[in-house]
């Protein structure tokens, strides 16, 4: 692991005032960043442990836990929000059994809000693995749970 | 000599040196204003917001944190408009629903008349007056804990809520928390700080348990002296 | 390809020798590649079309050309067909060989991809005469529609980059900057700030190194107008910077783009990356020995960071905690240097006042707000998308006009500016002009320019309660009126939207409101009470139908309303019955369905899937 993080380090010339961008790098790397990660990172780049565990809790784009094998992204925006973002949400919440910034035990899952994808046209608007699913109801969101092997407890077929 | 400035404060002439705050000058002039994450020791920081004041200069009006805000010529301070009294009582109301308990919380509640809390209590005991992290960056220099989270969330923490192994056991955290949140007690020769132990060194002359090894290493390490020197107490060492 | 450039002369003989190479009658089918077109699925298009070409071995004859956003997101993906600017709306993935062969080819029109006109019925052709367009002023968005972002000749061609050799030909930092002062360009991320003024400050600073930084943080939700800027012309901000970083003096750029706009990071590295290859930006820019260069910041998913001193913070790689605002950052700002922080949009306006001069760009807008603003036109409106106005034109005009009014027939109620620190706008102020000072005047602000509307069908408590926990979630929680404070609204505002209401939560939502105003450290929490304390003021009735008489008028607050089924609606089609979570509708094939009190959790989806309007909520 500190190879992979020395390399990172690097690419970003061993610069403190890049700490996020670095995580953002380890994290895309690992899934997730974990405990080793970022005590390597924090012997390498000479900052304090205590100063990179609180970036790392600080900014939303960062998970101390392993992430889901598919990762769902909300938008809760105020354009999707008065377009019903919330009760999709709330179905999303009650399909899978997690809260949002929480992952399925089984880690194939995580859900996630992010307050603003800009794509507002297309509201309210369900990120699937970085794919973009906009114009979204109830009924849409279970047909993409379902092809994803997830049993949503209405069918509407 | 540093320059001089003359500003009043609730109406009195006060004279203090540039680059002193408002709330130092106060001080000074015995003016009181009440504050909780002051410390003369550490750089101002401005978070708990009940040291506003009613600032005046060049016909604009406005609020500021007394502790961060640096005198000016001609300055005009008021510590008591119904402005700043309602942005206090805020404050007030709002830690006592974290600490309902806490004499240096209560005292500066009764001194601004408030009795109760209107807001749902939920004892956290923290103020988030951030004293024990800045002291532990600024004075010990070391950063063995720090801030965790945004917002409601934030909390003060050891890396991983788990044993900081920066920590030299030092205390200082400890001492300067004005409500007394982080606990540390010793026994049998193990000082503990909240829940982790550090042994402590036995003085190889009298006995005495005296410092945490941690910190004597430390020492040992910034000052280049062997960590032999520092195996028996201060008092013995002179002796 | 090409060489470096050595001299601002030479850039101007590069632009014309990529517009003497370029046929202005050739073909050329532009397609709408911004984030919003791309979630369309647009991708599959534009690879149909280039197939298509080939196909038909029209390589050379016909161009594509990938454009940024055009703005009318409503109707994408878009493509429009130069020269003539046929614009065809709605496009489908399997329509780009029927483009090709009968509007390019042949030059027939497809009408089914034309905009129809909403009052006449009549098909419109042009891309300049579509009603959204009309009564838009597109000086900076207008040039996304063509370009491609990734194409540094495609800019140039238009002329882009005079404005810098303009400057560095013959003028002097400080006459740039009285240009800007002059023009009074105001800052276009939302305070509004004289940009001039800004500039003049951090150039008289005492200090060095200085920085130029462009703030892409972009956090309002709802409001995606830098982004859009950002990918779809990322020269004129980077024209816009080097412009700015010659009249302050500084050689070391930031530009600190959101982590959520991925698309927009790819464009402005390659155009960085291109600038620099032809000595635009770097070592001895256009050989004029002017020495610049940027760095790309990615934020990490934090909306306070879009304020000054906390994205200072973040840049510096610490938590994005803000400082107090004593000490400007002109003087002390990103590592304790003077600091010019600006937002995307003000910057790309800065060419074209260098181009026009200062006297144009006054002519347009009101007497303290000019030029233009692009605002994100979004929520319950037919025309979603980004429209660029002069100041000035009147809410009416932006949500009527442009905006094509409300879908489905419904009333209009509000319309929020201004993010999360601003307010809720009422009908009765529909004829206002849109200007920095009309809008706080009523208790918003112009923000960064998110334009949300709203229906009859919105709930304004509940849209505070919105606000209010977006900011919960966003708050650094340094200071105690913001962290807790903001909370503790919070909670009141869940109470009034459960029934549990009580008589004094209005005075005390005001108190609270404006203590938090006046005692947190920083804009957020200065601001975050806004969207409270404007509704209160103009919807207070429905306020006091929540607290009083525990009932939401608009229908939203699931405490307060029980779905039901119309028995002369209902036609038993079951659709309501099988998504049902809980099974509360019941009911017989081509019976009149019922829906069961007890087990309904509210949860929407049966309204949402009525084809029949069958379910009624109240």
């Amino acid at each position: 692991m500190e190879t992979d993080i020395k390399e990172i380090i690097k690419r970003y010339g061993d610069d403190k005032s890049f700490l996020v961008p670095i995580l953002q790098d380890v994290q895309k790397r690992f899934n997730y960043l974990p405990r080793e990660a970022i005590q390597s990172v924090s012997k390498l780049l000479e900052v304090p442990l205590s100063q990179i565990y609180h970036v790392a809790t600080f900014y939303k784009a960062f998970s101390l836990l392993p992430r889901g094998k598919h990762q769902f992204q909300l938008c809760v925006g105020t354009a999707c929000h008065v377009r019903n973002a919330a009760l999709l949400g709330e179905h999303i919440e009650r399909t899978l059994g997690i809260k949002p910034g929480e992952t399925t035990a089984d880690l194939e899952f995580t859900f996630e809000t992010v307050n603003c994808l800009g794509a507002c046209a297309l509201g309210p608007i369900l990120v699937l693995d970085e794919e973009y699913h906009g114009q979204m109801t109830i009924s849409k969101a279970n047909k993409i749970l379902k092809k994803l092997g997830k049993k949503v407890e209405s069918d509407d077929e | 000599m540093a320059e001089m400035v003359t500003l009043t404060i609730d109406g009195r002439e006060v004279t203090a040196s540039f680059g002193t705050t408002i709330l130092e000058a106060a001080q000074d002039a015995n003016i009181y204003i009440p504050n909780l994450c002051n410390n003369e020791e550490l750089a101002p920081y401005g978070s708990c917001r009940l040291c506003m004041v009613e600032i005046s200069h060049q016909g604009h009006n406005r609020l500021v944190a007394s502790c961060i805000y640096e005198v000016v010529d001609g300055l005009q301070v008021k510590t008591n408009t119904e402005r700043v009294m309602n942005v206090r009582k805020l404050v007030i109301e709002l830690l006592l629903s974290r600490n309902s308990t806490h004499p240096t919380i209560r005292r500066i509640a009764d001194e601004l008349g408030v009795k109760a809390t209107r807001f749902p209590i939920e004892e956290k005991g923290c103020i988030l007056c951030g004293q024990c992290v800045r002291t532990c960056r600024e004075v010990v220099g070391l950063s063995a804990i720090g801030f965790s989270g945004r917002g409601i969330t934030r909390r003060i923490a050891a890396p991983f809520l788990d044993f900081p192994p920066d920590c030299i056991a030092c205390g200082s955290c400890v001492y300067v928390c004005p409500v007394n949140f982080i606990p540390m007690r010793e026994q049998n020769g193990v000082r503990t700080i909240i829940r982790f132990d550090f042994p402590m060194q036995q003085c190889k002359k009298c006995g005495k348990f005296f410092a945490p090894k941690k910190q004597l290493e430390y020492f040992s390490k910034i000052t280049g002296l062997p960590l032999e020197h520092f195996e028996t107490c201060v008092d013995c060492r002179k002796s | 390809m090409m060489n470096k450039i050595k001299s601002p002369d030479e850039l101007l003989k590069l632009q014309e020798k990529i517009r003497a190479s370029r046929d202005p009658n050739k073909p050329c089918i532009t397609i709408c590649a911004g984030t919003g077109c791309l979630a369309y699925g647009t991708q599959k298009l534009i690879d149909n079309f280039k197939a298509e070409i080939e196909k038909r071995n029209l390589t050379g004859t016909v161009g594509v050309r990938t454009s940024g956003c055009h703005g009318f997101c409503e109707r994408g993906p878009l493509v429009v067909v130069n020269p003539k600017g046929i614009f065809y709306q709605r496009v489908k993935i399997d329509d780009a060989s029927e483009i090709i062969e009968k509007t390019v080819l042949n030059g027939e029109l497809i009408d089914r991809l034309l905009y129809t006109d909403a009052q006449t019925g009549a098909k419109v052709t042009y891309e300049h005469e579509v009603p959204f367009y009309k009564k838009q002023m597109r000086l900076v968005f207008g040039m996304n529609g063509q370009i491609d972002p990734k194409s540094l000749e495609d800019y140039l061609a238009i002329g882009g980059y005079s404005a810098l050799a303009k400057v560095l030909r013959g003028m002097q930092p400080e006459a740039v900057i009285q240009e800007v002062i002059k023009a009074n360009l105001r800052g276009r991320g939302g305070g509004g700030f004289p940009t001039g003024w800004k500039w003049d400050a951090t150039r008289k600073a005492n200090d060095n190194p200085k920085y130029v930084i462009c703030n892409a943080d972009e956090g309002d939700p709802g409001a995606y107008m830098d982004r859009s800027l950002l990918e779809g012309n990322p020269h004129a901000v980077l024209e816009g910077m080097i412009i700015g970083a010659y009249a302050i003096g500084s050689s070391v750029g930031y530009i600190y783009v959101r982590n959520e706009y991925p698309l927009a990071v790819t464009n402005i590295t390659i155009a960085i990356e291109k600038a620099r290859e032809l000595g635009i930006i770097g070592k001895n820019i256009l050989g004029t020995g002017f020495n610049f260069d940027i760095k790309i910041n990615r934020g990490g998913g934090a909306f306070v960071c879009g304020e000054s001193s906390a994205l200072f913070a973040s840049i510096e790689g610490r938590a994005g905690e803000p400082r107090a605002k004593y000490v400007h950052a002109t003087d002390r700002g990103l590592y304790d240097k003077p600091t010019n922080l600006n937002n995307v949009e003000t910057w790309a306006n800065v060419p074209l006042i260098i181009n026009k001069g200062a006297d144009w760009y006054q002519s347009i807008g009101t007497k303290n707000s000019k030029g233009t603003k692009i605002f994100s036109l979004v929520g319950k409106i037919n025309n979603t998308g980004l429209v660029e106005v002069p100041m000035g034109i009147t809410l009416r005009e932006i949500v009527f006009e442009i905006g094509g009014g409300i879908p489905k027939g419904r009333k209009f109620k509000a319309v929020q500016t201004g993010g999360p620190s601003g307010g809720c706008i009422p009908e009765k102020f529909l004829d206002m002009p849109v200007d920095f000072d009309e809008l706080s005047k009523i208790g918003s602000m112009m923000g960064s320019g998110g334009m949300i509307v709203m229906d009859d069908r919105n709930c304004m408590v509940d849209v505070a309660n919105y606000f209010l926990k977006f900011l919960e979630e966003e708050s650094c929680g340094k200071c105690t009126p913001c962290r807790e404070g903001i909370l503790q609204m919070r909670k009141i505002l869940d109470r009034i939207t459960q029934g549990q209401g009580k008589e004094e939560d209005l005075d005390m939502l005001e108190w609270m409101g404006q203590a938090i105003i006046d005692g947190s450290l920083c804009a957020l929490g200065g601001t975050a009470p806004s969207p409270v304390l404007s509704t209160i003021r103009y919807f207070r009735e429905e306020y006091e139908a929540h607290i009083k008489d525990k009932r939401c008028p608009a229908g939203v607050c699931k405490a307060l309303i029980s779905y039901s089924i119309d028995a002369e609606a209902c036609t038993g089609c079951g659709v309501c019955a099988r998504i049902c979570p809980t099974k509360a509708a019941t009911g017989e094939k081509k019976q009149v369905h019922t829906i069961d009190q007890g087990k309904c959790i509210k949860c929407g989806a049966c309204f949402e899937s009525c084809k029949f309007d069958a379910i009624k909520v109240a």
